[in-house]
């Protein structure tokens, strides 16, 4: 199959929704400009022209409910953010306006709207560009929360996402752009809501949430490697609504369970993931359910403090281990973070 | 004009009776919703919704009862909603702070002050891409000129060229606040003049000259390609949210109440049809007409069921 990578994926997606449905349209700060939102907006304006795919005035806010009255007379508004962490300048758009539109119209109303935001990291993102919110977002009821991690993904959920008639915001890691896996070229959906298991394992469950399931591969790989263990790796991909089904049937089998998610751990969807895997397998677990996320502190600036802020593979392979009582292996983590050493910053 | 006056005149009578009917059964405590009553306000409801014709759209805000009630002229799903009953116009789940009426233009409402606002330019650009010619209205406080969304989005609807007509409603007021208090500007007239756009305002309470002043304000927008900024003055009889006069509070005085009711817009349309040559019979029938409708409706509201428990988590989702 054609490889691409998750910005092409992205791109091709906007791409062949705005050919099919032209009240399909594009816009934010800087969809347009040069850089076009690290590639992902290439080439969007010259094919469809200013009319539906334009830059907008610093004006977040307003820009947000601007979105909501296209999107309920007929329009469907993919607003783009090249930082969630911006998203919070809409906050009052989304919740009090967007996620409650259609209920307070009792359906005579319908807000097909997508709002595309992307989380930083590393190269010195720091307090404000490094945010990942899906459970800020999800804890707001008539919001969809879509969060993908591979390419493949990408592409069918963003299409969705643009077809689907309730408001859907869509998060990307930044470090993401760079993933190549097989894509389809031809135009497909993928149902929100369903979960992707990335890898099938027996021995123990991990829960990963957008780059943390590239530590949680990562970290499987490892204790296959180093000690024969067979880890399972499911990505929910949707956070709102959110399928527990396959986490819990995995977790009966495996009665160990790692949370990993790109995100604080405190009151974050690690909690939410920990709490329902406890609700449903409380009989049949071996070992308490364990969170893995950012240190409950800012994103700071220096390599080695971010180090200590955002968790890896080797958390995660120390956690397996604890778990299930084997002995810390001798890991070398020189050549884990490939992903990585493509974004040499500054954004 | 005769009858483009007695139409007025009868959506503004609509609304200030259905307003006190409200302040009459109030103290049942079965109307559980806050209201925001258009007492003082009906010029602008009636003037404005009679002149963006059936084919435009129109937003507002928590105080809307006047716009609903002169958009569509029923009192039936108006009253239900306001008792919580399924036969609302939102079957009872929005209450009086979330009213709307889409099928009659009138395209939503929101409770936090301004938010609305840049809604109702999203929807003037979705008319614009579709060639439509439909005029988008969106009426505010004075209160929402202070917040940072009303001017992101005039900027945004001057540069974008949109079709949409923001119409400031100035009462003086946010909440118990007066202007004095809340704005470091002289004048907001002199501001919004300075953005790509056509500004008109006017001092009065006259209905048939808030009706042209509207229907100038589309020909403007039209002709123009640009939005207009319409800004109007009214008093607030009541309380800012309730049923109650508050001139006692201090924060206002009844002698600026009696001022603004020497010139009461309801009491002086009824003045200009008798002028007009209306009898006072004629008059006074279609008052009763309305009168015997809206008891009929808070009759039938307070019979109403409450809406089935499903009704909870329907809508949220499509």
């Amino acid at each position: 199959m054609r490889k691409i990578s998750y910005c092409e994926a992205l791109n091709e997606a906007m791409t062949q929704e705005m050919e099919r449905d032209p009240s399909v349209f594009v816009y934010g700060i800087g969809v347009p400009d040069h850089k076009r939102i690290f590639g992902s907006t290439d080439g969007l304006v010259e094919k469809f022209g200013a009319e539906r795919c334009f830059d907008t005035p610093l004006a977040e806010d307003a820009m947000t409910g601007f979105g909501l009255g296209a999107a309920i007379n007929g329009m469907r508004p993919i607003h783009v953010h090249a930082r969630i962490d911006f998203m919070l300048l809409c906050m009052n758009q989304i919740a009090n306006m967007i996620a409650s539109y259609r209920y307070s119209a009792r359906g005579r109303l319908r807000v097909p709207i997508v709002i595309r935001a992307i989380v930083g990291r590393g190269w010195g993102q720091t307090f404000q560009h490094s945010k990942s919110m899906h459970a800020t977002f999800a804890h707001i009821p008539g919001l969809k929360v879509v969060m993908p991690t591979t390419p493949r993904d990408a592409k069918g959920l963003l299409i969705s996402a643009i077809r689907d008639d309730n408001p859907v915001i869509f998060i990307e890691h930044r470090w993401l752009y760079y993933a190549v896996d097989d894509v389809p070229e031809e135009p497909y959906t993928l149902p929100i809501g369903e979960p992707n298991i990335l890898r099938t394992g027996k021995d123990i469950t991990i829960v990963a949430t957008s780059w943390m399931n590239v530590e949680a591969m990562k970290a499987a790989g490892i204790l296959e490697e180093k000690h024969g263990i067979s880890a399972e790796i499911i990505d929910p991909r949707t956070i709102t609504p959110f399928n527990d089904e396959a986490i819990i049937e995995s977790v009966e089998r495996t009665g160990h369970c790692i949370v990993a998610d790109n995100d604080w751990v405190h009151c974050g969807f690690s909690a939410e993931v920990a709490a329902r895997v406890s609700e449903a397998c409380f009989g049949q677990l071996k070992s308490p359910v364990q969170r893995i996320g950012f240190a409950f502190t800012h994103c700071p600036s220096p390599r080695p403090l971010e180090n200590a802020f955002y968790p890896n593979a080797v958390d995660i392979v120390r956690a397996a281990e604890k778990k299930l009582r084997l002995p810390a292996a001798d890991i070398v983590v020189d050549d884990m973070y490939s992903y990585e050493r493509k974004f040499t910053g500054p954004f | 004009m005769k009858n483009i006056n007695l139409d007025l005149y009868k959506k503004m009578y609509l609304i200030r009776s259905a307003e006190s009917r409200i302040c009459e059964y109030y103290h049942e405590n079965e109307m559980k919703t806050p209201v925001h009553l258009s007492i003082g306000e009906e010029a602008i409801s009636a003037g404005v919704c009679t002149a963006i014709g059936a084919d435009g759209q129109i937003f507002g805000t928590y105080r809307s009862h006047g716009i609903y009630l002169s958009r569509t002229g029923e009192t039936d799903k108006f009253f239900a909603e306001l008792y919580g009953k399924e036969t609302g116009l939102a079957n009872g789940v929005a209450g009086s702070m979330h009213l709307s009426a889409p099928e009659e233009g009138f395209m939503g409402t929101s409770a936090i002050v301004g938010s609305i606002i840049p809604v109702a330019v999203g929807a003037a650009f979705a008319n614009k891409i579709k060639g439509n010619g439909k005029i988008t209205a969106v009426c505010f406080g004075d209160g929402a000129i202070d917040e940072g969304v009303f001017w992101e989005s005039l900027n945004a609807a001057c540069l974008m060229k949109l079709p949409v007509l923001f119409v400031c409603e100035d009462n003086g007021l946010a909440v118990h606040t007066s202007k004095s208090l809340r704005h470091g500007y002289k004048s907001i007239l002199d501001i919004s003049a300075q953005f790509d756009c056509n500004v008109i305002g006017k001092d009065t309470t006259d209905a048939e000259t808030i009706y042209k002043l509207t229907t100038d304000a589309i020909r403007l927008i039209k002709e123009s390609q640009r939005p207009c900024f319409l800004y109007l003055k009214y008093y607030r009889y009541l309380e800012h949210v309730g049923i109650s006069e508050d001139f006692n509070c201090g924060y206002r005085s009844k002698d600026e109440f009696e001022k603004w009711y020497e010139v009461d817009s309801v009491n002086m349309q009824r003045k200009k049809l008798l002028r007009l040559g209306f009898s006072n019979e004629d008059i006074r029938e279609e008052e009763m007409n309305i009168d015997n409708q809206i008891y009929l409706s808070i009759k039938l509201a307070k019979a109403a069921p409450y809406p089935d428990i499903t009704e909870l988590y329907r809508e949220l989702y499509i």
